[in-house]
């Protein structure tokens, strides 16, 4: 019996001990509340957004809370965070959605409730859900990452691979599709010699790019979903002695992504701006919260080409740049 | 036969002793504790408003956690738990985005998730292979295949019925889904269950000991296999409930569900070797991960904490359930 | 033996069992008498355990009658023999620990609540198992804490006699018991041979399959002693001394 009673006692004073440690870290709740919801916390991309958001809301005054989904596809996740924040009392919102439909209802109570929402990155579908969505053009991104490897490969007959991320994803698509465009060939072209999901994880890009190679030797161009996919492919590529053939292209702009193409292992890669995304949408939200007054539409960060071969009729940065702007370190 | 002597016989078992050992009463104490921790940092944890929001971020971990708790008392482990609840969605999505009656696709999409279940159960209890394995593999395939079925994408789910469960009834001053409402009644009826009659008894017995259920004449096998399917059931009527909250069929949804799950399970007291336990602790559990989340976002603290704190809780339960099964 | 023959409540005539060419029973003879306790004794090999398995269902014999109260049965498992009025009790605590003393008495045979709770609803009727329970041991004067503690929190030979208990409260013809103390102390040892004692007194006759001889010899009222598959003897701990029995089982001697 005496043994019952510990245990219950013991469970709940540690319990308790761990609640009160984090209660006395508390603030109070007068400021200006900043909500950001990213995807994941594992990707730099949003740990680079959120520290952006944080510095920002630090250099205003405002207080940011950040919450993330568990993994890529976590929507109940990220409604839960949204749901929170609401109840937290947050003036704004800023959201990376994990799927671009599935938060529709939490995002229209939240804008009911009176918070300014901004899409983060990805944008909703329809786009119009939100308030404002401050992201990267990726299909636009696509093009640019598509439209250098053709015209660095020259007259070469082209044969493609596809590194794609999560199927059905938002961003997966516009990238997947203005790689297809920047390249000039059309999904299901013959020159496309096949395609593999990564998540975007570098060690799915390694075996997804083996398989391919396994399947087809003469892959010459590949288009990656962003840059751990591209490391990965280039150790599988390496593996199969064939880096030195093939057009590695990448796009996000990370700082192991730019060194990579610094040491020649990705030719060039598409750079996004996580941070301004960030630091923008909680200026949106202290302008919001100081005069009411609203962003709309599609707001583009801008995304840039990063390679150190340039050619000619494509605007790009030379790695240097690269690595002053980069994030993730 | 002298029975006057019985009741000497017996050393009564006082009150205080039954409510500190029935295993919910500390989890209780630490979900209660956190309310008013998080009721004292900031007032507007306690507006009915948030905590109905509350309750209805637990719902579906809350319900898959019910069907957990019935495997893992049986000493099993169900790592199928997400997939089977987004076979649940997917399948009932794209039959009714095809055309189908919605009645009837949510019917069939909680049979199938059943019969998921009686899958799992029948590899468990017929080929006797470990629940962790069997349950392993079936989240594999069903992820794959729900990832073939939905061409790898989400979709929405646009169907008044399929998001029944996501409409809303006032109670006092509280705003409760029905999704809220079933699940507090799934509770309900599965602790009957569990409390009240032969099948509960038994599904105790063989966690605990079940070559000693299998000597008393239970028919052991056929009686895990009823836990599965049940399991499978619930999980269906969990898709249903996640349809409700999110009108969104998305193949890559749930994953962390079995962890979730289970954590409820354990934080709420119930053993994982088996036997040990019982569905108020597991709603506590759940309940407890909810308020951590909710509570932590509105103090304004990181909600990494949350894991932490939960990573916490998870050994300490599962530490005080080895020391008392070693002194037994 | 005597002539005025007591009724005799199971009994195994030219019993064979053979696996194979391996023979385990070799025609053997079982006779169990109203109100008394056999014990069963031989050494390893001897046919002891596959006796009791023909005997309890669990195996079926090769050829060879096994008669309850005078009629030939035929066991087709475990629990044929269970419903036939036979209790078997394990060297192995057949226990549910986290389940109360009540519910470990009721396990696999509990009662459900009168009227509709019952048979509509499937409730059980906790109260009525705790009064029996109660009631139960109150008979078999065994002491235990009270009837609502888990099984875990007993002693080992508290939980035995909660096995034996329960055999004794839901056997109809007899009991079983297969090495019951094997797995414990002393002094425990010593509860439960008392429990198996008030057992016979209240009219179950017991067959007790056990190595300690010095228990065999504190409790049977007769020894049936195997050998090679057959009866080699039944003897009475009053005209043979422990080392006859010895004998007797290594084939040393005759009865």
């Amino acid at each position: 019996m005496s043994l019952h009673r510990i245990r219950a006692s013991a469970y709940s004073a540690v319990g308790l001990a761990l609640g009160l440690a984090l209660g006395a870290g508390s603030a109070s709740a007068q400021e200006v509340i900043v909500g950001l919801v990213t995807k994941t916390e594992v990707n730099p991309f949003f740990v680079k957004m959120r520290q952006a958001a944080e510095a920002r809301a630090a250099e205003k005054g405002v207080k940011l809370i950040a919450r993330a989904g568990k993994f890529d596809g976590d929507n109940e996740g990220q409604v839960a965070a949204i749901e929170d924040l609401i109840s937290a009392g947050a003036k704004g919102i800023l959201v990376t959605p994990n799927n671009s439909s599935g938060m529709l209802d939490v995002i229209k109570k939240a804008r009911e409730a009176g918070v300014l929402v901004i899409a983060l990155d990805t944008a909703t579908d329809p786009a119009d859900a939100v308030d404002a969505t401050f992201a990267t053009d990726n299909f636009e991104a696509g093009v640019q990452q598509g439209a250098y490897a053709r015209k660095a490969m020259g007259d070469k007959q082209a044969v493609v691979a596809m590194l794609d991320g999560t199927p059905g994803g938002t961003v997966d698509t516009f990238r997947h599709d203005g790689y297809l465009k920047g390249f000039g060939i059309a999904e299901g072209d013959p020159s496309i010699a096949g395609a593999a999901i990564t998540n975007g994880a570098q060690d799915k890009g390694q075996v997804g790019m083996e398989n391919l190679l396994s399947k087809n030797g003469d892959i010459n161009a590949v288009y990656t979903i962003n840059e751990p996919a591209a490391a990965g492919a280039y150790a599988a590529l390496k593996s199969f002695g064939k880096e030195a053939d093939v057009m590695l292209t990448s796009i996000d702009g990370g700082c192991a992504g730019v060194r990579d193409v610094k040491d020649g292992k990705i030719a060039a890669t598409v750079m996004q701006f996580p941070y301004k995304m960030a630091s923008m949408g909680v200026d949106a939200v202290v302008e919001y919260a100081a005069s009411g007054t609203k962003p709309s539409g599609f707001v583009n960060t801008g995304s840039f080409l990063i390679t150190d071969k340039p050619v000619e009729g494509l605007e790009s940065k030379d790695t240097a740049w690269g690595l002053e702007n980069c994030w993730g370190d | 036969m002298n029975t006057a002597t019985v009741s000497d016989a017996e050393t009564p078992r006082s009150l205080t002793a039954r409510i500190l050992g029935t295993p919910s009463v500390g989890p209780l104490l630490v979900l209660l504790g956190f309310c008013v921790i998080f009721a004292l940092t900031n007032p507007r944890f306690l507006a009915t408003h948030n905590l109905s929001i509350i309750l209805q971020q637990t719902v579906i971990i809350g319900v898959l956690a019910i069907g957990q708790t019935l495997v893992i008392l049986t000493a099993g482990i169900d790592l199928a738990v997400g997939a089977i609840c987004v076979l649940g969605t997917i399948v009932a999505g794209k039959l009714v985005n095809l055309g189908y009656d919605p009645v009837l696709s949510m019917g069939f999409a909680i049979l199938l998730c059943t019969a998921a279940g009686l899958a799992a159960g029948g590899l468990v209890s017929g080929l006797r292979l470990p629940p962790f394995i069997v349950t392993l593999g079936i989240l594999g395939i069903l992820t794959a295949a729900l990832r073939l079925i939905s061409e790898g994408g989400a979709f929405p789910v646009r169907d008044p019925f399929l998001a029944w469960m996501g409409n809303t009834m006032k109670l006092g001053g509280f705003v409760l889904t029905y999704g809220v409402l079933i699940m507090f009644t799934l509770y309900a009826i599965v602790w009957y269950l569990l409390n009240q009659t032969k099948w509960g008894r038994h599904v105790y017995a063989i966690g605990n000991n079940a070559e000693a259920a299998r000597l008393v004449g239970i028919p052991v096998r056929r009686h895990l296999l009823s836990v599965y399917v049940l399991a499978g059931l619930i999980y269906g009527i969990a898709a249903w409930l996640a349809l409700g909250r999110i009108p969104n069929a998305d193949p890559n949804a749930m994953q962390s569900a079995n962890l979730d799950s289970i954590t409820a399970v354990v934080i709420g007291g119930t053993s994982l070797f088996g036997g040990r336990g019982g569905l108020i602790g597991t709603l506590i559990g759940a309940l407890i991960v909810g308020v951590l989340r909710n509570g932590l976002t509105l103090a304004g603290i990181d909600p990494l904490w949350q894991d932490l704190v939960t990573g916490i809780l998870v050994i300490i339960a599962v530490a005080l359930d080895q020391m008392s099964r070693r002194r037994s | 033996m005597a002539d005025h023959s007591p009724h005799v409540v199971l009994e195994a005539r030219n019993v064979v069992k053979t696996y194979g060419h391996v023979t385990a029973l070799d025609g053997v003879d079982f006779e169990l008498r109203a109100g008394e306790i056999l014990a069963v004794v031989g050494d390893n090999g001897a046919g002891k355990s596959t006796l009791i398995k023909t005997l309890t269902g669990a195996v079926h014999p090769t050829s060879g009658d096994i008669l309850l109260d005078g009629a030939p049965v035929h066991f087709k498992g475990p629990l044929d023999a269970r419903h036939a009025g036979i209790e078997t009790v394990y060297q192995d605590l057949a226990v549910a620990p986290a389940l109360d003393i009540a519910a470990n008495l009721f396990l696999g045979r509990e009662l459900r609540a009168p009227g509709l709770l019952g048979s509509l609803f499937r409730r059980l009727d906790k109260k009525r198992m705790r009064e029996e329970a109660r009631r139960a041991m109150g008979e078999l004067k065994f002491r235990l804490p009270a009837i609502d503690n888990p099984v875990e929190s007993l002693s080992g030979g508290q939980r035995q006699g909660v096995a034996v208990a329960r055999a004794a409260l839901f056997a109809r013809k007899l009991v079983i018991m297969d090495e019951p103390t094997a797995a414990l102390g002393v002094r425990e040892t010593g509860q439960v041979l008392e429990l198996i004692r008030s057992i016979r007194d209240r009219g179950l006759p017991v067959v007790l399959i056990s190595h300690n001889m010095p228990n065999v010899f504190d409790i049977a009222d007769r020894i049936h002693i195997m050998r090679l598959g057959r009866r080699a003897a039944v003897v009475t701990p009053k005209t043979h001394s422990m080392n006859d029995v010895v004998a007797i089982m290594t084939g040393a001697a005759t009865a």
